[in-house]
């Protein structure tokens, strides 16, 4: 009996073949960007995750000194009194295919699981090939490339921590010339008995690690961001899927009466219709999961691009996926479907034989359903300013994000309605006072498609200005902080004096840019040196300063930090400062740093060299007339021996500053634009919907003799008034939104706030975009209204059947 | 005693392990392949000391072997272990190509609690001094005065042990005046044992601390040299007989099935009898699985030359030692001709 009543059903798809594709495409697209955007963070997670796990496991504890490296006597000190600890030292190492991070581990000490421990007793020739002077380098395939031919053998391996080259501790200091370590990871089984901590080594400090907990806070934003446009894409393809579905149920009615009086049961009749939505579910969600992976691996590169970018966090550019992620792809996808369609199949539970087969309008404006929207508008709303009141850090960010969006959704309709009523109220022909009273009469049932609609407007609003906004910010800002025209590198000191040498009297000021690590306030910082010079004075982009701050760096006080770090620690100028090293400082300005994942401390240069013998004195900004650019680069080549690459002049800076800009925000935009699309389709499935079920009202002002053509005209007219007003209402919406973004969430992830514009035109853009949409999306049903035989429209007049 | 590194290292030859800790078992497989540049052992040399109770590193492989049989105050047999292994990665004998590798046990009839270490040398992590001596890895700490006169401590996460080791009888050279042979090609180790330590202290149990009493043996061995190929592992006892006398002996098995014995008489006094192959015999007579594995757990062990005719059988039958190189090593109980305790080592049942 099942076989039978599912081939009835699936006749219908036959005749509609569009109705299926729009289904199936609905699902997949929604299925698609979800499941696309899970594989991105799944791999970026897991890209962390190696990075935090290639010492220590990720979970284990550190000890560090706040004074700087830890002598290897300590480590052996620690040892002798029960301490399970793993010395680790890191730096930078020079590969003939650029700079490394390397990292030196002892595998035999290391905690279990160590991966690059691990990894060192996998390869080729066991453990011997990776400890003692012949011992190897360790590191991904593409880290291994950039230290083939190196002084020392290199390995690859497949699954390290990216960019990331791993060396046997004593290999390690000798590469970074140093006696000591810089951490020393804690083993998670510690002994019976062991000495106090200050008894042994008074001088360090236990630490959590610096690891994928904080990468992941780090990135937290980024992901969210994405999670959040992943989300919203599917809950839009879950409007197409409802329209969809829900207009193959209207068309069907008089289809499963029939059944019904055949004498198919209820549940049966329901149990055919669940089986064939899983057929679908299942097929679209194979599709979208595909489509996923497409959009993913696409998308990644630039992903990877962006977080390296913005955060200095190192990701594969290549995806692998697992079965769960397919899985779970599918299981949204059927979730989904079963979502969009819950409404439709309570109805067809509850058919009996004798019910009417003519197709049912939606809902009617109901005043009730309103007034219930509006107060759960409310609630979304109080709970969203709570979290932004109240709350602190990036979950409440979004809860005041995703609180807002869900608050304007709802109250589209009655925004939508109390519109209409205005623009009815104006005396006109019986026709216009006609065409607003159906129009707000049609909101409720178009309501899903244009809460989509806005939320999709508000987000492209939104993102647009906050990227807009951040873009014209950053380019001022290089404008300031480029100020050179020249910046260069020697490749040794004695080179760094030749060209200073042959500088001199070619250039107008000579400044140096150099530079060290080390641990500021808790977390790892940059320390500059500068030197007083107009150059600063003139363009350096202070937020915050004493007033005298550039005489008192030419005096040799005080340091100027990073609006990163001033915001991680509450500094303000005149805040004291405790530098690496033990001495402190005190806080004379307070500088953007857009971009910067690390906080920066900026010292007078004599102080830095001073305090930090060792800093790294190879780097120099040359402030030169801009048409001896070449001339100078051409010299410096020629009779320095300076290679090129050591040289790049400010315009190259600056484009491949935006270039990063661009490629990091170019997955927003991507998916800015698909989600754009996503709402469109639901505008056109909600159309096509309601289409059908319009006759009965368009029936008698045919009959009051308004040609079909008109009606046709009328229609199409009404969808891109509909889309006109909803995007007038999503853009106050979108440049809360945008707010948002920039002065609470951009606070919360990055530690800088950024000032914000508005960009009328490209709204302009937009507000056409989406009319031209709505307008497409009503064409064709009013194509088919327009030619549609006078012989349907008279029928509505008829008696039922 | 030379049996325990050797058949570490067989036990890894050809077989990858895949838990942490492998690091060492691969340094051992290495250890196995050649022994060029290092220097190999001479039946003419004579032991001094103290100087020989330290480090060779111009050597291969070495070990400090530690094991002692106790009774707590509480009446229970107990029996500890305490191992430090050096292994050169390369010629030269220079503090930095030294691996240090450290097993400590502790073991009751129901109970067998284990833990591993590992050092690098050159560091301050681990060696080993001869005057005053001197020898650890980490806190685990075998020192003294001297070699006859030593505290020993080691712990895992939940036992310790603190124990003090004097002894009462000489340092007794194995083999031929120390050079012990291990095969018919003539594979060989310097070898010399303390085996009349006395020994008290306290062991720290997840139960409770006991105070415990008894023998202790110590094995020192070093060589360049690996297994024979075809040997596949290794049966190895140390006992304390009643009336005072000790019985090395050693069983190594060949692949074929047949092998090669070694062993030593010692009397009560202190002066020792090579045993030659085939002069002791040991014949499996009961066996248990243990981690798996179907092991030995009981031995007949004959020495018709001493009259020796007894039954070893293990304190506790599931003493397996889950380390990088896993093996059986725990206390046994000696019955027969003669009665008394002692040890067992077993390798290469996998």
């Amino acid at each position: 009996m099942t076989w039978p009543v599912l081939q009835a059903l699936l006749g219908h798809w036959r005749r509609h073949p569009f109705q299926m594709v729009t289904l199936i495409l609905g699902l997949a697209l929604a299925t698609a960007l979800w499941s696309g955007v899970q594989a991105i963070n799944a791999e970026a997670r897991a890209s962390y995750d190696r990075a935090a796990s290639a010492i220590g496991g990720g979970q284990a504890d550190e000890l560090i000194s706040p004074d700087g490296p830890i002598p290897l006597a300590t480590y052996a000190a620690l040892r002798r009194a029960g301490w399970r600890v793993s010395p680790v030292v890191e730096g930078w190492v020079d590969g003939p295919g650029g700079r490394v991070r390397l990292i030196g581990i002892d595998p035999l000490s290391a905690p279990p699981g160590t991966p690059a421990a691990m990894a060192a007793v996998g390869i080729e020739g066991g453990i011997l090939s990776f400890i003692g002077p012949q011992g190897a380098l360790l590191a991904t395939p593409a880290t291994a490339e950039r230290l083939e031919g190196g002084s020392r053998p290199v390995r690859a391996v497949e699954g390290l921590a990216p960019g990331l080259a791993f060396a046997d501790l004593p290999n390690a200091l000798a590469l970074l010339d140093r006696q000591d370590v810089d951490r020393l990871v804690i083993h998670p089984d510690q002994p019976l008995r062991q000495s106090p901590l200050t008894e042994v080594a008074p001088g360090l400090e236990r630490a959590r690690p610096a690891t994928a907990d904080d990468l992941g806070r780090l990135t937290d934003s980024f992901h969210l961001n994405l999670t959040a446009f992943g989300l919203l894409s599917f809950a839009v393809g879950l409007f197409i899927v409802n329209g969809a579905v829900g207009l193959a149920f209207e068309q069907r009615r008089p289809m499963f009466r029939t059944l019904r009086a055949l004498g198919v049961s209820s549940g049966r009749l329901v149990a055919t219709v669940v089986a064939e939505l899983l057929v679908f579910a299942l097929v679209a969600g194979l599709i979208g999961v595909a489509l996923g992976y497409l959009i993913a691996a696409a998308l990644l590169p630039d992903v990877a691009a962006t977080l390296r970018g913005l955060y200095g966090a190192a990701v594969e550019g290549t995806l692998t996926l697992s079965p769960v992620w397919w899985l779970s792809g599918l299981a949204i996808a059927v979730a989904g479907t079963a979502l969009a369609a819950v409404t439709s199949l309570w109805g067809v539970a509850r058919l009996t034989p004798l019910a009417s087969a003519r197709p049912r309008a939606w809902a009617r404006a109901n005043r009730q359903t309103m007034l219930a929207q509006l107060a759960a508008a409310l609630l979304a709303l109080m709970i969203a300013l709570g979290a932004g009141v109240a709350g602190h850090g990036l979950l409440s960010g979004f809860i005041l994000l995703g609180g807002l969006l869900i608050a304007a959704a709802l109250a589209l309709p009655a925004a939508l309605t109390g519109l209409l009523a205005l623009a009815g109220r104006q005396r006109g022909t019986a026709l216009r006072e006609w065409f607003w009273a159906d129009t707000r009469q049609q909101v409720p049932g178009l309501s899903l498609a244009l809460m989509a609609l806005l939320l999709a407007l508000a987000a492209n609003i939104g993102v647009g200005t906050m990227v807009q906004s951040f873009r014209d910010t950053f380019t001022g800002w290089l404008d300031q902080r480029l100020a050179s025209e020249l910046y260069v590198t020697a490749e040794t000191e004695a080179q760094a004096a030749e060209m200073l040498d042959w500088l001199d009297g070619r250039t107008d000021a000579v400044l140096p840019i150099w530079d060290t690590e080390g641990e500021v306030l808790g977390a790892p910082a940059e320390i500059y040196g500068v030197v007083d010079h107009p150059t600063y004075r003139d363009n350096w982009p202070l937020l915050d300063a004493v007033p005298d701050v550039w005489d008192r760096i030419g005096a040799g006080q005080g340091a100027l930090v990073n609006e990163q770090l001033a915001r991680r620690e509450g500094l303000a100028p005149g805040d004291p400062l405790p530098m690496p090293g033990g001495w402190t400082t005190e806080v004379t300005g307070i500088y953007s740093d857009y971009g910067n994942p690390l906080g920066q401390v900026i010292l007078p240069n004599g102080v830095l060299i001073e305090r930090y013998p060792d800093v790294d004195r190879l780097n120099f900004g040359l402030r030169i007339d801009p048409a001896r650019v070449d001339e100078i680069t051409a010299g410096l080549e020629d009779e320095v021996g300076l290679p090129p690459d050591n040289m790049v002049d400010q315009a190259a800076l600056k484009a491949f500053s935006l270039d990063v800009f661009e490629r990091t925000f170019a997955v927003t935009g991507a998916l800015n634009v698909l989600t754009l699309a996503v709402a469109g389709v639901a505008i056109l499935t909600s159309l096509l919907t309601l289409a059908n079920m319009r006759l009965p009202q368009l029936a008698p002002v045919w009959a009051l003799g308004v040609t079909r053509d008109w009606l046709a005209r009328i229609e199409l007219l009404r969808s891109v008034i509909l889309a006109a007003l909803t995007f007038v209402l999503a853009i106050p919406v979108g440049l809360v939104l945008a707010w948002v973004l920039l002065a609470v969430i951009n606070v919360e992830a990055f530690g800088w706030r950024l000032p914000m514009h508005l960009y009328p035109l490209d709204w302009l853009w937009l507000g056409l975009l989406s009319a031209a949409a709505a307008g497409l999306a009503g064409l064709w049903p009013a194509r088919r209204l327009a030619s549609r035989p006078p012989s349907d429209l008279i029928r509505v007049f008829s008696n039922e059947r | 005693m030379n049996a325990r590194v050797y058949a570490h290292i067989l036990s890894v030859i050809g077989v990858l392990l895949t838990v942490p800790g492998t690091v060492l078992a691969q340094g051992f497989a290495g250890l196995g392949s050649s022994a060029v540049g290092f220097d190999l052992p001479d039946p003419d040399t004579r032991f001094t000391f103290p100087e020989d109770h330290g480090a060779h590193p111009e050597f291969r492989i070495e070990w400090w072997y530690l094991t002692a049989n106790l009774t707590g105050a509480d009446g229970e047999d107990y029996g500890i272990q305490w191992t430090l292994f050096r292994n050169a990665i390369a010629p030269g004998g220079a503090p930095e190509d030294q691996v240090w590798m450290a097993h400590a046990a502790v073991s009751a009839p129901d109970m067998h609690l284990t833990a591993e270490r590992f050092a690098r040398g050159g560091l301050g992590q681990a060696g080993v001094t001869a005057t005053p001596f001197e020898a650890w890895l980490d806190e685990w700490r075998m020192a003294g005065p001297s070699l006859a006169d030593v505290d020993l401590t080691a712990q895992g996460s939940d036992w310790a042990y603190d124990l003090t080791f004097s002894a009462t009888g000489p340092f007794v050279p194995q083999g031929q005046n120390g050079y012990s042979v291990k095969s018919e090609e003539g594979l060989a180790s310097q070898y010399y044992s303390q085996p009349f330590y006395e020994v008290t202290g306290t062991l720290t149990l997840p139960s409770g601390a006991v105070d415990v009493s008894g023998q202790g043996w110590l094995d020192r061995e070093w060589s360049s040299q690996p297994l024979a190929p075809d040997q596949t592992g290794w049966d190895w006892v140390s006992l304390h007989l009643d009336g005072g006398a000790k019985l090395m002996g050693y069983r190594l098995r060949r692949a074929d099935g047949t092998d090669y014995t070694v062993g030593t008489w010692i009397t009560a006094d202190g002066a020792p009898t090579p045993l030659n192959d085939g002069e002791i015999t040991m014949t499996d007579e009961r066996r248990a699985i243990v981690a798996g594995r179907d092991v030995p757990v009981a031995w007949a062990v004959a020495v018709p030359s001493h009259g020796v005719d007894i039954r070893a059988e293990a304190l506790g039958d599931q003493s397996w030692m889950e380390a990088a190189v896993p093996y059986w090593e725990g206390p046994v109980t000696v019955e027969g001709s003669h009665s008394g305790r002692g040890y067992l080592e077993m390798t290469g049942y996998e």
